[in-house]
């Protein structure tokens, strides 16, 4: 008989960190400390001087509901100073919910997620049509990724989810499925940009994206269903949004409730907008500028006011060269920019 | 009963229309830059200043177009004696645009800003029209105007050139929707417009 006397390093059940409070240490330290300053941010003077032209001053509504999520730690995450929460939720191109980047914000806290319909359908064999709870189904892991936007600006958020090739995997795309559109969701009455060309800036209402389906199964290809430990709060796309860290940002397309396999490839919103200006690839170069700025470098928006911010060179593929630059071996990134 | 006149601006008047002036752009440049620094703009205040410093020069520049035929329409002759002041407020407010540009945006990383500077269009008309505006601001100092006479109103018509450039540059820089750039470019041309006699012999060296 085995007898074991209790040592006094020996630790009991109850002294283990819960695995979701171990993994959001660095966060739950973060909270702690800069709760004081972040209460006084609550206040935005960003407005410029017609803004009485749109939506106005922010809604005295409820605040949209995130609720804590629990994940595993991502081996693809980078280790680079992260972008502080309020930042990266209050700077956000969403235009369905108003051009400005604090419009999306102050307009989208109403936004219903639940009830939703994500629905995969397309060149697959087994279409797919996920509720609300099915979209955390899988099983869910943080990466924090680098976020380079096409207006050379850059951020690093901690994202929750999973990649898009476990959604598309259990669809069975068929072999006549080349490429991959997504969709958000066409509500005006919740997104008044998409009604209001003064609010939307007239671009092409809904919004598609679309990936080659090489791309769409890439690792790196994630799809989020939280960002900071927490379910998305509806300006980073709620409930489910597509990222794809080695293209600029408006390829990660927010509030998906669509995903079409497909054999050509999508026009996408921006591309039809502005088809000089932004590729289908669109994946971060510094070698090719956009025609009105230069993406050689790029200012990182990570926390602080005025001359916190520091200018750095953009990275080929935005550092993610050595995982997806063979996708794209033997092509002519500045034809295919 | 004698007909009651319109009243008239007086000195006094014009003083504290001036200490107006003073007073509310003073407050908003400062105001701005104490929330910037404070990180009280926003995700990024970079952005968020660059803006506010630029709009708020064209709604200055406007304003100082204004004054002229405001000023016949309401026949207060001593309104213009504000414009030189709302001009150099122009000016304040672009100069803080660029250098919020240059300081915060590049970084002074001057390759960038040499690039920028050369090959971005609407960069490109924004500093011509700063350079204008530049110009005007140093000759509108009272020796200066003096010395240069009648040579000084050819100068200072350059202006209408500024206000137009601007509007081009604002325009050129949004992403998507131009409907804000439309609105100042409307009001522009009607400013223009009250202006009909000067724009119709323009520029003709005074002889």
């Amino acid at each position: 008989m085995l007898l074991k006397s209790k040592q006094s390093y020996d630790l009991t059940e109850a002294a283990v960190t819960d695995e979701a409070v171990f993994y959001n240490r660095r966060r739950l330290l973060q909270q702690m400390g800069f709760l004081g300053a972040g209460s006084l941010l609550a206040s935005s003077a960003s407005a410029g001087l017609l803004d009485f032209f749109s939506s106005g001053d922010k809604p005295a509504g409820p605040q949209f509901q995130q609720a804590p999520l629990t994940s595993i730690r991502s081996p693809y995450s980078t280790a680079e100073t992260m972008t502080a929460e309020s930042k990266a939720t209050g700077h956000n191109n969403f235009y369905e919910f108003g051009l400005g980047k604090d419009d999306p914000k102050a307009n989208a806290q109403g936004f219903k997620v639940n009830p939703w319909q994500l629905t995969v359908s397309g060149a697959v064999n087994k279409p797919l049509q996920l509720d609300y709870d099915a979209l955390f189904a899988p099983e869910l892991e943080e990466r924090i990724y680098r976020l380079r936007c096409v207006e050379a600006w850059s951020m690093v958020i901690p994202w929750v989810g999973y990649p898009l090739a476990t959604l598309l995997r259990q669809a069975e795309p068929t072999s006549a499925a080349r490429y991959v559109a997504f969709q958000t969701l066409h509500d005006p009455a919740q997104m008044p940009g998409q009604g209001n060309r003064f609010l939307g800036g007239g671009i092409r209402y809904p919004y598609i994206e679309g990936l080659r389906l090489d791309e769409a199964m890439h690792p790196l290809t994630f799809l989020a269903v939280g960002v900071y430990g927490k379910t998305l709060p509806p300006q980073n796309g709620a409930p489910v949004r597509l990222v794809v860290p080695w293209k600029y940002g408006f390829k990660s397309i927010k509030s998906i409730v669509g995903i079409k396999l497909v054999e050509r490839e999508p026009a996408t919103t921006w591309n039809i907008s502005a088809p000089n200006e932004y590729g289908f690839y669109a994946n971060v170069n510094p070698q090719v500028d956009h025609p009105r700025w230069s993406q050689a470098s790029e200012r990182r928006i990570t926390r602080g006011g005025l001359g916190s911010d520091e200018r750095i060179p953009t990275q080929m593929f935005n550092g993610y060269g050595e995982a997806v630059a063979d996708l794209y071996a033997g092509m002519n990134l500045r034809k295919y920019f | 009963m004698p007909v009651p006149k319109t009243r008239v601006m007086s000195d006094r008047h014009v003083l504290l229309l001036k200490l107006l002036i003073h007073g509310l752009c003073l407050f908003f440049l400062l105001r701005v830059y104490y929330l910037g620094f404070s990180d009280q703009l926003g995700g990024d205040p970079v952005k968020a200043i660059i803006h506010f410093t630029g709009i708020g020069a064209l709604n200055l520049l406007l304003l100082t177009l204004a004054v002229t035929p405001l000023s016949r329409w309401s026949h207060q002759g001593r309104l213009v004696r504000v414009r030189r002041l709302l001009g150099l407020y122009c000016f304040t407010y672009a100069a803080a645009h660029l250098v919020n540009f240059l300081t915060f945006d590049l970084q002074f990383n001057w390759p960038l800003i040499a690039e920028e500077l050369t090959e971005r269009p609407y960069i490109v008309v924004g500093l011509c029209a700063f350079i204008i505006l530049l110009l005007l601001a140093i000759t509108s100092i009272p020796p200066l105007v003096r010395a240069l006479g009648r040579r000084w109103k050819l100068l200072h018509s350059w202006i209408y050139i500024a206000v137009l450039l601007v509007c081009l540059h604002f325009t050129w820089s949004v992403k998507a929707d131009i409907t804000e750039p439309m609105i100042y470019l409307a009001i522009t041309l009607v400013l223009l417009a009250t202006r009909g006699r000067q724009l119709r012999r323009p520029f003709s060296w005074p002889g």
